[in-house]
């Protein structure tokens, strides 16, 4: 099944749910974060879909005030893939989670939150992966500032030019 | 299992533990010796992989690749340099496609030897350990001689390779396959039929088919639970799909599909394939040809993003690339397959005894300096 179908099933489910643009894009398909987990449960269930595995989750800080998480999907019946991609305002980033759906995803979504910051709502265990508990900031923001002292020890900042 | 209750013991598995291949710490809740639960706690090898790549020019992010996955390092770079190729539509020629396989293959024969004898060592045999380490030192020198490092290699670079093979190179490899091959059987005497070691492994910590692919276990891992799934043959990059090579999956042989012994075999028997697609390689190795010759002036790929996954030792290697046409990367993600394989230990593990939970971590072979980046 190519995306255009994929995404016409959506439509049809969640006419509001799709971003519509001027030229639809053909490799992947831009959602609203609000029915996110229903969607994602009618992705997996689907028989003409069975998107069964879920291949990555990639935040990306858009630097506008925006962030997105993109999910590239794959179904290991049909091998068909697509790609999600759902933006959310930097000063209320909330994705539902997905992480009942496609286990996989716990990990993944707490390694996109430990990044960029951004809470999935229905996450069973929200909490930093690689960073530890009490770090500050969200690393991979654009506009991120490395913190002063950590536990008394002082973070060396950036050095401008190589040496 | 679970007759005996007692109260519910916390017990804290590493940071610093020999048999957690790198720097990870496990949480176990045991019940007596059973674990109840486990919570994994990692992150102390995390080298801002990620962050770097947004301030590194695309060449220079070869030599990191190579430091994530330190034990399959010539895969790490197939699977990034395949990735920003396919963004700039560039074709390499057909002598470095063959050298780019003869590596990988090498490579991940050099992985498995790895992943076995610790796997072994893990489970209390020590001597098969030495044996394959001294095996897989042979695979390190033919690396050596052709680009001067042993494991971080900055071997394969976007367009072409960083060296042409040396001279001799060809002889070498033949020499070493011509040695190696029978000594697979003996391993295979010496730990994987061994009664000690089936009883160790068979029958432990089965993952059904099902549940690794909704916890996103890849590679040796998936295929040993029975599913027949591997990129080099359903979304063939390069040029595999000139070999003739099987997929070996889990059967079962010795207690259920999916168990620790089966994901034992299942490397054991890929390093024969790998062994057959080094040879065919051989053969086929235009020896005419510049490595160079396809390289680019300048690396800057147009606007857009791609994911490209591509079969590492440890499963499906995934880079995902965004580029804004500028000469670095706007975001680079690595989707390691190690990093899903840890996050399926606790589906896996829970309700097996402590020693049981060792040799489920060694037969899912994971390396750490993937799974933090």
């Amino acid at each position: 099944m190519n995306p255009e179908n994929i995404l016409n099933i959506l439509r049809e489910r969640f006419p509001r749910s799709v971003v519509e643009m001027e030229e639809m894009p053909d490799n992947y398909i831009p959602l609203l974060p609000d029915n996110w987990f229903e969607i994602a449960t009618l992705l997996q269930e689907n028989p003409d879909l069975q998107f069964d595995s879920l291949q990555c989750v990639t935040g990306i800080d858009l630097a506008e005030d925006l962030l997105e998480v993109r999910y590239n999907l794959h179904s290991m019946v049909h091998l068909h893939k697509i790609e999600i991609r759902i933006s959310v305002p930097k000063d209320k980033p909330k994705i539902p989670s997905v992480e009942k759906i496609w286990r996989v995803g716990d990990w993944f979504e707490r390694e996109t939150y430990d990044m960029y910051g951004i809470v999935f709502d229905g996450h069973r265990d929200h909490r930093r992966i690689l960073l530890p508990d009490d770090w500050e900031g969200w690393p991979l923001r654009k506009d991120y500032e490395t913190q002063e002292t950590y536990h008394g020890i002082v973070v060396p900042k950036v050095k401008e030019e190589w040496e | 299992m679970g007759i005996v209750h007692g109260e519910e013991m916390v017990l804290n598995i590493g940071p610093q533990h020999p048999s957690t291949h790198g720097v990870l710490r496990l949480k176990v809740h045991t019940d007596g010796e059973v674990v109840s639960k486990i919570i994994p706690y990692i992150g102390y090898l995390h080298r801002c992989f990620e962050k770097h790549c947004e301030n590194l020019s695309y060449e220079q992010i070869i030599p990191f690749t190579d430091r994530c996955d330190y034990i399959g390092s010539m895969n790490n770079n197939f699977g990034y340099v395949v990735a920003v190729e396919e963004m700039m539509d560039i074709q390499v020629s057909e002598k470095v496609e063959h050298i780019r396989v003869i590596m990988a293959e090498l490579n991940r024969i050099a992985s498995h030897l790895l992943a076995l004898g610790t796997f072994g060592m893990d489970v209390g045999a020590f001597t098969p350990f030495l044996y394959m380490f001294r095996d897989r030192e042979r695979i390190l020198d033919l690396f050596e001689i052709t680009c001067g490092a042993r494991l971080l290699y900055n071997y394969m670079w976007v367009g072409g390779l960083s060296h042409d093979l040396p001279v001799g190179f060809v002889e070498k490899v033949y020499k070493f396959l011509d040695y190696f091959e029978p000594q697979l059987k003996e391993y295979n005497d010496l730990l994987m039929y061994n009664k000690i070691f089936i009883e160790r492994t068979a029958d432990v910590g089965v993952l059904p088919p099902e549940v690794a692919v909704n916890y996103g276990v890849t590679g040796p891992n998936l295929r040993a639970s029975g599913i027949k799934w591997d990129l080099r043959k359903n979304e063939s990059y390069s040029i595999y799909d000139s070999f003739s090579f099987e997929v070996p999956v889990g059967k079962g042989q010795m207690g259920t599909i999916g168990d620790c012994w089966d994901r034992y075999w299942v490397r054991a028997e890929e390093m024969k394939e790998s062994i057959g697609i080094v040879r065919q390689a051989l053969k086929t190795l235009p020896v005419e040809g510049d490595v160079h010759e396809a390289m680019p002036k300048k690396i800057r790929p147009p606007k857009g993003s791609i994911y490209k996954r591509t079969e590492s030792p440890r499963g499906d290697l995934g880079f995902y690339i965004i580029s804004d046409g500028s000469p670095s990367p706007t975001r680079v993600k690595l989707r390691s397959p190690a990093f899903t394989a840890l996050g399926a230990l606790s589906a896996i593990a829970e309700g097996w005894m402590i020693s049981d939970v060792i040799a489920i971590l060694g037969s899912l072979d994971i390396v750490l300096g993937e799974i933090d980046r």
